[in-house]
C-alpha cells in the first residue's frame, strides 16, 4: 500500500472537511459543489451568486496555489498535465468520452440533488438517510461502471 | 465578507482536492476498480473529511446561526425517491467513465485539457437538463 499517497489523501480531505465546515459556520450553506455551482450556472440566484462565484474562484486557485508552489504537493499517480506535472492528472478519456460523462454527471448530480461533496462528505457528516443512500449508489455503479469498461470490455479507461 | 467567506471555502476546498490527488482521474478510478491494482487513496479522502466535518458541524451547531447568515440552510426531506437513486445512479456512471465528480473537475481548470472543457460543458448541460425533469422539489 502506497503510504504516502494515503497520508496525502486524510490531509487534502481534512482540508475538505475544514471547507465544508467553514462554509456552514460562516454563510449556513451545504458545501456541495453540484448545489453551489449547478445553481450558480443554471438559475443565477438573485443576491445569492456572488458567494458561488467567490468559492468557484477559490476552488479553482486551490490547485493553482500548489503549483506555484512548485507542485511538491501535489499527489497524481502518473504525470500530471499542469505546468509542473504533479498537481493535475491527464484525464481519462478523449472528448467523446467526457461528453457522455460530463453529460451523465451534470444529469445524475442535478436530479440526484448532490455528488461526492454534497451527499459523501456533508450529507453523511449530518449522518442523512438520503445521503447515504445516494452515496452508496453513486458508489456502487461507479465500482460497476470501472469493472464493466475495464474488465469485461477491457478497453477504455 | 460572504463572497471573502466564500472564496476562502473554495480555496480550501480546492487545496483539498489538489493535495489529495483526487484532480487525478486514474487516482479515482484506481479506487473504483476493486478487481484491479486497488488504490485506497480517495476511502482516506473521504473518510478524512466526514469525520472532520462531522465533528466541525457539531461545533458550528451549538451556534443559533451562521455568522454571516439569517439560518443554516439544511435539507430536511427524510424520504427516499426515484429521483435520489436514480440521479445517483447516472452520475455513479458518469464518475466510472471519467473519474470526474464535479468538484475536482472544476478545480483542474487549471490544468484545463479538451477531454476536460468537454467535461465541464457536458457537465453544465447536463445540470441544465435536470431542471427539466419532471418532479422536482
Amino acid at each position: 500500500m502506497d503510504w504516502n499517497s494515503s497520508l496525502q489523501g486524510l490531509a487534502g480531505g481534512m482540508l475538505i472537511g475544514l471547507s465544508a465546515t467553514w462554509l456552514m459556520a460562516t454563510l449556513g450553506r451545504i458545501a456541495g459543489i453540484s448545489g453551489i455551482i449547478g445553481g450558480l450556472i443554471t438559475t443565477r440566484p438573485k443576491g445569492d451568486s456572488a458567494w458561488r462565484l467567490t468559492f468557484l474562484l477559490g476552488l479553482i486557485s486551490g490547485p493553482l496555489v500548489l503549483m506555484l508552489l512548485g507542485g511538491g504537493q501535489g499527489n497524481v499517480a502518473g504525470s500530471g498535465v499542469d505546468v509542473t506535472g504533479q498537481v493535475i492528472g491527464e484525464p481519462a478519456g478523449g472528448v467523446a468520452l467526457m461528453l457522455v460523462a460530463g453529460l451523465l454527471v451534470g444529469l445524475g448530480t442535478g436530479v440526484g440533488s448532490g455528488c461526492t461533496s454534497g451527499h459523501g462528505v456533508c450529507g453523511l457528516a449530518r449522518l442523512s438517510t438520503r445521503s447515504m443512500v445516494a452515496t452508496l449508489s453513486f458508489l456502487v455503479a461507479g465500482i460497476i461502471t470501472v469493472y464493466v469498461v475495464r474488465h469485461l470490455i477491457g478497453g477504455g479507461a | 465578507m460572504k463572497t471573502l467567506m466564500g472564496y476562502i471555502a473554495g480555496l480550501l476546498f480546492g487545496l483539498g482536492v489538489g493535495i489529495s490527488g483526487m484532480t487525478d482521474p486514474s487516482r479515482v478510478l484506481g479506487f473504483l476498480d476493486i478487481a484491479g491494482a486497488w488504490d485506497p487513496t480517495l476511502m482516506f479522502v473521504l473518510g478524512g473529511a466526514v469525520v472532520t466535518n462531522f465533528i466541525g458541524y457539531r461545533l458550528t451547531f451549538r451556534r443559533a446561526g451562521p455568522i454571516y447568515g439569517k439560518a443554516f440552510q439544511l435539507p430536511g426531506r427524510q424520504d427516499l425517491d426515484g429521483r435520489l437513486i436514480g440521479g445517483s445512479v447516472l452520475f455513479g456512471i458518469g464518475w466510472g467513465l471519467s473519474g470526474y465528480c464535479p468538484g475536482p473537475a472544476l478545480a483542474s481548470v487549471g490544468g484545463l485539457t479538451a477531454p476536460l472543457a468537454a467535461m465541464l460543458i457536458a457537465m453544465s448541460a447536463g445540470w441544465f437538463l435536470a431542471r427539466a425533469i419532471p418532479g422536482r422539489r
